[in-house]
């Protein structure tokens, strides 16, 4: 029998995650340990069960405004892996927002692993807004591992902004956006991270702008602590007369790795197209900056990170 | 009450050590402002860091108050009420510009008073405040949001670090202005590091250093005319073609 009560952990973990609680106005689907647990549709937006696996399909219909969709993912049992497919077709003209977040919480010794599948069928002149938050904590030997992958779609004249944000707790991750842009679409990716302890992360981003016009923008920062590894490849392809800007900064600390690989390739000459990468330590004269404001020198390497990764 | 006690800095370098504050011994009273000026190369920062802390003198004592804080770290000394604004200051990606201010002011900062501490400095406040401190603003303004910083704190001693360098004529005017109001105020006592005529001319008292030394000190009456000819007699170029 599925327990669809929250308890304390869970709402915890969620209020974490996507800032999600039964006040929380909107459609949405909660999905703990494998299974949906929570579910609301409004007269705008539809969730239903896939049939053929697991997952959800999110109908929003054109023209619908400022609603909120929450898709939670918790897990908080050790041993659970899983592979979720969710597809949102997002109908022409709307304006949503989309709160997604995976937090696992192990305290066991097997490993707990998240696979997800984000598809987005993005409607003419529609505009979302995706944030997605990691998280893990739990005092278990099990890894907590998360794969999550978005695929993009962008009909003419769409607009998307993506967050993405892993801060804790994520022993390994492979991320991969992929995104395709019909002309005048607009794509804005931003994504944070900080991984510490012995952690992986690999990032990969591959957006196609194939209309004319179309633009994207991807702002990577990551902070790497410990013996983490990080390894960013980001790779945007022109097809037409459009324009992209690649921005990735690392900051890099104690015996971490962090590889960063920008791509830019044109394949129309008036693709307008621009990469930056940065990896640097903390530098000495920002930490001495705010040491003369009063903090010590551990305070100000928080606040430095901190804003950073804001 | 701030004292500086036969106060000496040194580096090492290939030619063996090299004296760059060299036996300084100051007095500055409460609420005094005094410009502190000379040459490239004289100590002028050097002083001022270490009086902050950033650097630690190869002997010598510095008090505040009656207390002695030569050994005291950058942030110790800060939460005695000592604040610098650098010469170059460093950049903050993410860091907007607000929540710089509130960090100096040590509490949130209202919209408002950020908003007034931007405008002294010359900044239009609205344009800024949720702005990065970035290497999206130009030397000029993170200059300028250097100096709100420490306008921004309640202090016993502030010390300004070549505040007109990077800075337009018209932000400078405001800047100025903004000092005399600090220097009626009486509040805090205040060290400007400066080649400024009309900053030297706000000044209680002028110290003029030179190869790390005190070259002159004394009231900024007595001082600012001695300079002004000092200056034009140093210079020979042209004289030639008037005689």
């Amino acid at each position: 029998m599925i327990n669809n009560e929250l308890n304390k952990l869970d709402s915890g973990l969620l209020d974490i995650i996507a800032d999600f609680d039964q006040t929380s106005v909107g459609a949405y689907n909660v999905r703990k340990n494998g299974q949906s647990v929570q579910r609301s549709s409004t007269e705008n937006v539809t969730i239903t069960s896939k049939t053929d696996k697991a997952g959800i399909d999110i109908f929003i219909k054109p023209g619908t405004k400022n609603e909120t969709i929450y898709i939670p993912v918790i897990i908080t049992e050790s041993g659970v892996e899983e592979m979720v497919y969710n597809d949102f077709f997002i109908g022409e003209d709307s304006d949503v927002l989309i709160v997604a977040g995976c937090g696992i919480h192990n305290c066991g010794d097997q490993k707990s692993e998240h696979n997800g599948v984000h598809t987005f069928h993005i409607g003419k002149n529609a505009r979302i807004k995706y944030v997605e938050k990691h998280y893990g904590d739990g005092d278990g030997n099990g890894e907590r591992i998360m794969n999550p992958q978005t695929k993009i779609f962008m009909d003419e004249n769409s607009h998307c902004e993506m967050e993405t944000v892993q801060i804790k707790g994520v022993d390994s991750t492979v991320r991969e956006n992929t995104a395709a842009l019909k002309a005048g679409a607009t794509l804005i990716l931003t994504e944070r991270m900080m991984t510490h302890g012995d952690q992986t992360a690999n990032s990969d981003v591959l957006i196609s702008l194939d209309g004319e016009g179309a633009s994207a923008r991807v702002i990577s920062r990551t902070v790497a602590k410990d013996n983490s590894v990080q390894v960013f490849y980001p790779k945007v392809i022109g097809n037409s007369a459009c324009k992209a800007h690649v921005q990735c900064d690392s900051i890099i600390m104690d015996n971490a790795k962090v590889r960063s690989i920008p791509e830019i390739s044109a394949n129309h000459p008036d693709a307008q197209l621009v990469h930056e990468a940065a990896i640097g330590k903390i530098a000495g004269e920002q930490l001495i900056k705010l040491m003369t404001l009063g903090l010590n020198e551990e305070q100000a390497e928080e606040v430095i990170l901190q804003d950073f990764l804001r | 009450m701030l004292e500086l006690k036969n106060v000496c800095f040194e580096i090492e370098s290939e030619k063996g050590k090299i004296k760059i504050i060299n036996d300084i011994s100051l007095t500055l009273d409460d609420g005094k402002f005094v410009v502190i000026t000379g040459p490239n190369g004289s100590g002028k920062s050097t002083l001022a860091k270490l009086i902050m802390g950033i650097e630690k003198p190869t002997s010598g004592q510095i008090l505040l108050d009656g207390t002695d804080i030569t050994n005291m770290s950058i942030n110790e000394r800060a939460n005695l009420g000592i604040g610098y604004a650098f010469q170059q200051p460093p950049r903050f990606k993410g860091m907007t510009v607000r929540a710089l201010l509130s960090l100096a002011h040590g509490s949130e900062l209202p919209e408002h008073e950020c908003c007034t501490y931007l405008t002294n400095v010359g900044l239009c406040s609205k344009d800024y405040l949720n702005r990065e401190v970035d290497t999206g603003l130009s030397g000029g303004e993170v200059k300028r949001i250097e100096i709100a910083t420490l306008m921004a704190r309640e202090l016993k001693l502030a010390i300004y670090d070549e505040p007109e360098a990077g800075i337009d004529l018209w932000s400078f005017a405001m800047l100025v202005d903004s000092f005399k109001a600090i220097s009626k105020n009486k509040h805090e006592s205040v060290i400007i590091i400066s080649h400024q005529e009309r900053i030297m001319k706000l000044a209680d008292e002028i110290v003029i250093l030179e190869n790390g030394k005190i070259k002159k000190q004394g009231a900024q009456e007595e001082l600012f005319s001695a300079i002004l000819s000092e200056l034009q007699n140093e210079c020979d170029f042209g004289r030639d073609k008037e005689e």
